[in-house]
């Protein structure tokens, strides 16, 4: 299968242009490090897309793979100096291929995104696979599986099976109102996700509560959807298209002073509808007003006076693993090293390299497990050395993947959301006051 | 597809490296076809070795089948030496990256040649050392590209560059054999052949081990940013702050161009309506610094400098030097491509030589950002264009060629730090009559090398590189293909 990239959306020849090919992206580049390969680096896989899109290569499955085996973290953007927005040039590209159509992509590229497009983009149907899962983990099998009976499964599915989420939370399905306190400061709404709240309930809850406690009224508007980041990943950008145009309106409809999400992937998507939107003449303007009332949680509840409610101890180490899409793709470092700083007791160890993607990447670690584990290995290495015993993050899918990596190290450390340690500590203070 | 001889070469490799540690399909080759300059050329297989027998392997193989061979570090060469020029096998070196050995108490270290400056600097750092040379690319080039190339770097001033600070060298020999040139100490007995390998750029073996040695970390040290009305008064300045007897360990240079770009990418805090600003950083004892510094301070005023900012703090310096660190890459900001030339002259001779550059790329219609290590009188211009203008990059190339005759003219020479690769072979008839670079291929001989081993660099001579170079060099004039 081989061809060239199609559709409207080609990577844009002027961000390509912008690469001096100084290889000054790849000491951060997780995959480089991990092979030492040019092709496996940013500067060779944007190489390779200016030469397809050049028409001097073409797209193979071969050459398909090295682009493939990005983890679109991004961090190769924060280390450019030449402002190579390498995150978009890869969306582009990856949509570009997709748009050959079914016959001549790679298989494994659509059952991808056939997955996201009839399970993520459709609440009913993740519903019911989720269920399963839930039944899964608290039938007890789940326990048997990983104690007594690991060793029935064959190597690859008991590595799949090591992924796999601890489903034993009621899920979070509230919609509407979710909470109005007394002295009323803001509107804003909630994006409650497509597995978010089914994965990690108390994430939502937490972050209702101290939005609460800093004065927001918090609504969930009832018709929103899954935002559409993992569809753009995968290059299913009619998808995601339609899925940003159902948000857009479910959320203007609430008439809020702000939108926050709680999934660094999220909210780095949200921000970026604008561009998703761009060609679209009648929402291209709608989308670019909705994207910059977009806040991420963090960067929310950092600029205001959260100190105010009174914060509570909450005693230990804490280690921070920055969310890619914070930090690379929203250039947001300082609002959770801010939040967890002010907390008392808690001692901030950082590691060595906090921004370097953990290897979760949304389906990243179903769909490239061997490098995924390759890469989470170093960082559970990097976290063991903190002494922390609590991992600090931004992003459901991180947390999934440190769970996952905390079990496979046997490492003694616990893995929560920054919102939920503030929301932990304004508790803590509550309780202090009687 | 490959031919049948190149089967053969990929299937020994196989054997001697491993089947992961060889890449061939052709879609791979497009990864290893550029370093950090315009040049192109691919390679047919690229061969990742994980010692030196591994290498030497690599070498015997090559050599056996008559199939050329090239080593590469990380590839931010910006002289095309990193390049297969007339395909063959490329050797890179990036798997060998361990410090073999860090003996604070003699201050040396040993290491593999695919080590990263940085992780070296770090390394010594630990111990209250330094590995002084620092190129701007230190966070990703190789100790072993830095070898080929007889690196410098903004301190290069005060402590010299590479060749002073390799004190032996292991290396595999176009032949295959593995040998050691100096040793541990600076002066080894019998003929520096240490020396005359470090800035070969590859040609002449490849690097496997390297001893460096360490120095301690000074007491004290002050960073000044002075700025002025223009290139040229800057210019004045350099030669001003030497001639009152001090030797900063850094004096560079960066025009409004690169202040501009540097503001729009990192908001350092240059001042943005200055022609030109010198960076420029004294150290030593804690009191003679301050002398030193106040000599600067009054050399640039007397010069027309509109103020010196000194650093406070040790994070006001490390973020002065952040964005001249990045101040190359942030040109890519503003422009489509640019063409980064490296020259040296005599530091005096500066003022009359930046007004040349200034006249010349007027004339050809290109803008142009200088950046440099000014104390060396080591430029860089960095000339600006878009490859999808017709013509525009041959009229670069043109450019190019006249800037490094104004630097001969001026009594300087075709490259300060970033070597002659493939790219300004035909310059060195400039500076060397036809005797001296017999002498220099005899050398190579010497060495042991064969026509294919890492042809086509350096030397104007050589069959099937004229060629194959000019080729090259129209078929990207043709195409939209010509990156930097
Ligand atoms: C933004 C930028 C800034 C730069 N700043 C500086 C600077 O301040 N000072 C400076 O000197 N240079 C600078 N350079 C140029 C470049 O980084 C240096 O030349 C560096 O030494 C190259 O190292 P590398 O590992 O990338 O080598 P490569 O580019 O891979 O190779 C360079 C040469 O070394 C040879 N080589 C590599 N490894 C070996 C080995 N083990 N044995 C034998 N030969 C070998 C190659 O054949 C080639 O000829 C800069 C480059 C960029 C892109
Ligand atoms: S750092 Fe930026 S300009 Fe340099 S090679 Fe990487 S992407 Fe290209
Ligand atoms: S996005 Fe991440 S994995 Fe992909 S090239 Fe950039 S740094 Fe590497």
């Amino acid at each position: 299968m081989s061809g060239g990239f199609r559709g409207p959306d080609l990577p844009a020849l002027a961000d390509l242009q912008n690469c001096i090919h100084c290889g000054f992206c790849l000491p951060v580049c997780p995959t480089y490090i991990a092979t030492g390969q040019e092709l496996e680096s940013p500067r060779g896989r944007l190489h390779l897309v200016r030469a397809v899109l050049d028409g001097k290569a073409e797209a193979t499955d071969r050459l398909l793979s090295h682009l493939d085996l990005c983890l679109q973290c991004r961090a190769c953007e924060s280390a450019c100096p030449s402002q190579v927005p390498y995150g978009r040039i890869m969306e582009d590209a990856r949509a570009a291929t997709m748009a050959r159509g079914a016959r001549d992509r790679p298989r494994a590229w659509t059952l991808r995104a056939l997955a996201l497009r009839y399970v993520l983009a459709r609440p009913r149907v993740l519903r019911s696979v989720l269920a399963l899962a839930r039944l899964y983990t608290r039938s007890g099998l789940q326990r048997l599986v990983r104690g007594p009976l690991a060793r029935a499964l064959p190597a690859p599915l008991r590595a799949l099976e090591a992924q796999a989420p601890v489903l034993d939370r009621a899920p979070f399905r509230r919609s509407g109102v979710l909470a109005r306190p007394q002295a009323m400061r803001a509107r804003v709404a909630l994006l409650t996700g497509c597995v978010h709240g089914e994965l990690y309930p108390q994430m939502h809850e937490a972050t209702v509560s101290v939005l609460t406690r800093l004065g927001c009224e918090v609504v969930a508007p009832p018709a929103q959807v899954c935002c559409g980041a993992l569809h753009t990943h995968a290059g299913d950008a009619e998808t995601a298209r339609a899925l940003a145009r159902r948000n857009i309106a479910a959320f203007e409809a609430a008439g809020v002073d702000a939108v926050i999400v709680n999934a660094a992937g999220c909210s780095a998507a949200m921000k970026e509808y604008g561009r998703l939107l761009r060609s679209d003449a009648r929402w291209a303007l709608r989308a670019e007003r909705f994207a910059s009332g977009v806040r991420d949680v963090l960067e929310y509840v950092a600029a205001q006076d959260f100190a105010a409610p009174g914060l509570g101890a909450v005693p230990g180490d804490v280690t921070l693993q920055d969310a890619c899409h914070l930090a690379h793709a929203q250039r947001i470092r300082s609002a959770p090293r801010a939040i967890l700083g002010a907390i008392p007791g808690l001692r901030l160890r950082e590691m060595q390299t906090p921004d370097r993607c953990c290897g979760a990447a949304g389906l990243y670690a179903l769909v490239q497990g061997e490098m995924s584990r390759t890469v989470l290995a170093s960082k559970m290495a990097e976290i063991a050395a903190t002494g922390a015993h609590l991992i600090a993050t931004a992003n459901p899918g991180c947390t999934l993947q440190l769970e996952a990596g905390v079990r496979r190290s046997g490492l003694d450390a616990g893995v929560r959301h920054v919102i939920e340690l503030l929301d932990e500590s304004y508790r803590a203070a509550a309780a202090a006051r009687g | 597809m490959l031919t049948n001889a190149l089967a053969t070469v990929v299937r020994e490799l196989q054997s001697a490296l491993g089947k992961r540690h060889v890449l061939w399909a052709p879609e791979d080759m497009l990864g290893y076809e550029y370093d950090a300059t315009i040049d192109r050329a691919r390679p047919d297989a690229v061969a990742f070795p994980a010692n030196a027998e591994e290498v030497a392997a690599v070498v015997r193989i090559t050599r056996r089948h008559d199939v050329p061979v090239v080593p590469r570090g990380s590839g931010t060469g910006l002289a095309g030496g990193a390049l297969a020029a007339r395909g063959g096998v490329l050797c890179v070196l990036t798997r060998m990256n361990r410090i073999l050995e860090l003996d604070p108490a003699n201050r040396v270290a040993v290491v593999e040649p695919g080590v990263i400056n940085l992780a070296l600097q770090d390394a010594a750092a630990a111990h209250g050392l330094l590995y002084a040379p620092d190129p701007s690319s230190q966070r990703i080039c190789t100790l072993g590209g830095n070898i080929a190339t007889n690196a410098g770097g903004p301190h290069t001033l005060a402590h010299g560059s590479t060749v002073n600070h390799v004190l032996g060298l292991e290396v595999v020999l176009p032949d295959g054999r593995i040998t050691w040139l100096g040793g541990r100490q600076l002066d080894a007995p019998g003929p520096d052949l240490r020396g005359l390998f470090v800035g070969s750029e590859g040609t002449l073996g490849i690097v496997t081990k390297i001893c460096v040695r360490l120095v301690p970390v000074q007491a004290a040290v002050r960073t000044m940013l002075a700025d002025f009305e223009s290139v040229e008064a800057a210019s004045e300045a350099v030669s001003a702050v030497i001639r009152r007897g001090v030797i900063p360990v850094a004096l560079e240079m960066m025009d409004h161009e690169i202040i501009a770009a540097v503001e729009h990418v990192l908001h350092i805090g240059y001042p943005l309506d200055a022609g030109a600003v010198l960076l420029i950083e004294v150290e030593g004892l804690r009191e003679s610094v301050e002398a030193d510094a106040a000599q600067v301070v009054a050399a640039c005023r007397e010069q027309g400098a509109r103020e010196v900012r000194v650093a406070e703090s040790e994070a006001e310096r490390a973020r002065l030097w952040e964005g001249r660190k990045a101040g190359i890459g942030a040109i890519g900001t503003v422009t489509p491509n640019f063409y980064l030339l490296d020259g040296v002259v005599p530091r005096t001779r500066l003022p009359e030589v930046m007004r040349g550059v200034a006249e010349l790329t007027a004339r050809y219609g290109f803008r142009v950002a200088n950046i440099f290590h000014a104390g060396d009188g080591n430029l860089h211009p960095n000339i600006m264009f878009d490859e999808l203008q017709p013509g525009a990059t041959a009229k670069v190339l043109e450019l190019g060629g006249e800037i490094m005759r104004l630097c001969v003219d001026a009594g300087g020479s075709i490259t300060g730090e970033h070597g002659v690769g493939q790219e300004k072979r035909s310059y060195m008839e400039w500076i060397f009559g036809p005797e001296d670079l017999r002498a220099m291929e005899r050398v190579r001989l010497g060495f042991g090398a064969s026509e294919l081993f890492n042809p086509c660099k350096i030397l104007p001579t050589g069959h099937g590189c004229g060629q194959a170079h000019a080729a090259d060099a129209r078929r990207h004039l043709a195409t939209p293909g010509v990156y930097l």
